[in-house]
């Protein structure tokens, strides 16, 4: 089965008399351990697809179905229960909680989870060090650098085991070389068996993925396997 | 749901302390509530205690009598008033009486002279009896004594104050001051009292009820006040009926006017007391009221802020699984803890201040707190920040998650 299953998803945002469609017919099936992105130039309707994939939005038409559920019919809190159990996201802008240290950063998703403290950290120290953040634990977000920064925010997404990693433009307000740290993290978490799907408008970072999906004024304008794909089933 | 309540609380301190200032300004009017209404609990709990003393130095039993007026008549500028000649009657025809202490009291500050010094002084007239009624000795020389009244005597006890203002050395005794234009001899000093409530007790000077009244006989409007106590086997009512048909008769009140004096037993004075001060406490708490209003307001508002400023936290917490009651508790849990904060901060400003309060008032008891009244203002502060801090927590709750991502 599925993991992701989107069938003739619209997003229309009405500006006024004019509408914008933001995505415009979108049919698209990801799987278990898929390594994927997306690619297109700026306002092709990425992020608008990658939160709605993330249960953030609600499409304007079409149904989704996420690990055979229908997304649909769920309302605010059935969905923020849906994106705590089932989705890790990652933003280009981290999106950290400014007043709490980068434990505590990584625990919060598990508080709504109702598990206790003790077990909290536990799990936050293993996905803080599994990141290779383990020494810096303590530290607010402004004492960490960019690549810190999104280290705290992927162990987040991890601490929590899910389906599905999301990541929009991660590597936007990063350095080249910290880029290429976090993509190689990325491909180890791929190795691993997440399933993730980045957003990205660079080829470089595409070209980790094994999967490109072309974005075009919210159509998909191409679906294809890269190289890596093809070398990974060779193997 | 446990977990996530501490959690709350943790960050929701978390919050309030990163804003200290604008978390104290924020608590301010709930500070001002609850230490004002502290304050007051703690000295007029002390005050009924103080009261209740000087009451019962009175004995149990003791009358006083009073002129009454009728505030409607007071309104038209007609006075009622005891007269020596009612004191004469009570004297000679009232039953189970031992002693009478009567008390003309000049107009209230009257001025005194000694040599070139003036002063001013409340200058009453009264008898032996006074000594024991009020509870007021002499430090240095003696008390007014019976036949200083029957001799009309021009002689004066006066109080600390006095022989201060005055300029009368240590030891005033038989140097002579002039009020009203005779001059007295003074005979005693009194022992300090201090002062109750910042009025001073020892500015006060006693002369020979007799020798008063020939002084103010020329001025109609005297009005005294009497203090009887009873013999042991006089039943108090009794003697009040009395009282009251000889005074009834005296002042020519016809059966359907209402009588124009009061006479009273100190308990009944002790209630009246009370009640006044019920009163006074009813006022400041709808003073404190209105202060609780406006500090519960002042948290909705700083609240509202805050919610504003933590938008994209707020949506933050919602995209990694918060959900409405999560953001919901968060928001009032901090709002409460706001207000049990400024509670806890008034709760010990207005001790401070009571205590303050009580150690100047000489004979006071130290103030104290009953835990019902610390109780209830911590309850009304929760309340306040609880019932004020929904409206903000609500609007939280309710943000769409990627609006509040958004947010810039
Ligand atoms: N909240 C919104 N209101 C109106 N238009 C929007 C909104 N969000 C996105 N859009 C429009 O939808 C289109 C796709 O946006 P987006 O998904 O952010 O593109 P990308 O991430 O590929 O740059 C753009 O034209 C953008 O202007
Ligand atoms: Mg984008």
């Amino acid at each position: 089965m599925s993991l992701i299953n989107l069938t003739s998803i619209t997003k229309h945002y009405e500006m006024g008399s004019q509408v914008v469609k933001a995505l415009d017919g979108i049919d698209i099936t990801v799987n278990k351990n898929d390594y994927l992105a997306f690619i297109g130039s700026s306002g092709s309707g990425k992020s608008t697809m990658l939160n709605i994939l993330g249960c953030l939005d609600k499409p304007t038409s079409g149904q989704y179905h996420l690990n055979g559920k229908n997304v649909e019919i769920l309302d605010q809190n059935e969905l923020s229960e849906i994106r705590n159990l089932e989705i890790g996201f990652i933003f280009q802008s981290f999106n950290l909680l400014p007043r709490a240290n980068a434990l505590n950063n990584v625990m919060q998703p598990l508080i709504y989870r109702s598990i206790g403290f003790r077990q909290r950290k536990e799990m936050a120290m293993d996905a803080l060090s599994r990141v290779g953040l383990g020494d810096r634990v303590d530290h607010l977000p402004n004492q960490l650098s960019g690549g810190q920064r999104q280290r705290v925010a992927i162990a987040r997404a991890l601490v929590t085991h899910p389906s599905i990693l999301l990541a929009d433009e991660p590597t936007g307000n990063l350095d080249s070389k910290t880029t290429v740290e976090i993509m190689q993290l990325f491909d180890e978490l791929h190795k691993e068996g997440h399933t993730l799907i980045v957003v990205t408008h660079e080829n470089e970072i595409a070209q980790h993925c094994h999967r490109i999906v072309e974005m075009k004024d919210g159509r998909i304008f191409n679906d294809s396997a890269t190289e890596k794909a093809t070398l990974g089933v060779a193997v | 749901m446990f977990f996530a309540f501490l959690e709350s609380s943790r960050s929701a301190l978390a919050a309030i302390f990163a804003n200290r200032l604008r978390s104290f300004l924020t608590t301010l009017g709930i500070i001002i509530g609850v230490a004002s209404v502290i304050a007051v609990v703690s000295v007029t709990g002390g005050m009924s205690a103080f009261i209740g003393d000087s009451f019962a130095s009175l004995g149990a039993n003791s009358l006083t009598i009073q002129s009454y007026t009728p505030f409607e008549d007071l309104m038209k500028g007609i006075r009622s008033r005891l007269t020596p000649a009612d004191l004469e009657l009570i004297e000679k025809r009232g039953e189970g009486i031992a002693s009478i202490t009567p008390i003309l009291a000049a107009n209230r500050s009257s001025q005194i002279k000694y040599g070139s010094q003036t002063a001013y002084s409340e200058i009453m007239g009264t008898t032996y009896t006074y000594q024991d009624v009020s509870q007021t000795y002499t430090e240095v020389g003696r008390f007014l004594a019976q036949s200083d009244n029957q001799t009309r005597r021009r002689i004066a006890v006066i109080g600390e104050d006095v022989r201060e203002n005055l300029n009368l050395p240590e030891n005033p005794i038989n140097e002579y001051v002039e009020f009203s234009g005779e001059w007295f001899k003074i005979v005693g000093l009194l022992e300090p009292m201090g002062d109750i409530m910042g009025q001073s007790r020892d500015n006060l000077v006693l002369v020979p009820y007799a020798t008063m009244v020939s002084i103010l006989g020329n001025q109609a409007r005297t009005d005294i006040g009497i203090q009887l106590s009873l013999t042991p086997t006089a039943e108090p009512d009794a003697v009040i009926s009395q009282l009251t048909n000889l005074l009834r008769n005296a002042h020519d009140l016809s059966s359907n006017e209402d009588d124009d004096f009061r006479i009273q037993t100190a308990e009944q004075l002790m209630e009246q007391f009370d009640q006044i001060l019920g009163t006074l406490t009813m006022v400041i708490g709808g003073i404190v009221s209105i202060s609780l209003l406006v500090g519960g307001i002042g948290i909705m508002n700083i609240m509202l802020v805050s919610v504003t400023e933590r938008t994209r936290e707020i949506g933050i917490c919602k995209a990694i699984g918060a959900k409405s009651h999560h953001i919901l508790m968060q928001f009032l849990i901090e709002a409460l803890l706001l207000s049990l904060l400024g509670g806890l901060v008034g709760l010990a400003t207005g001790y401070g201040l009571g205590m303050v309060i009580a150690n100047n008032i000489p004979d006071f008891p130290s103030a104290s707190v009953p835990l019902w009244a610390a109780g209830l203002a911590l309850g009304f502060s929760a309340f306040v920040g609880v019932l004020f801090g929904i409206l903000p927590a609500a609007k939280a709750a309710n943000l769409d998650p990627i609006d509040a991502l958004r947010y810039e």
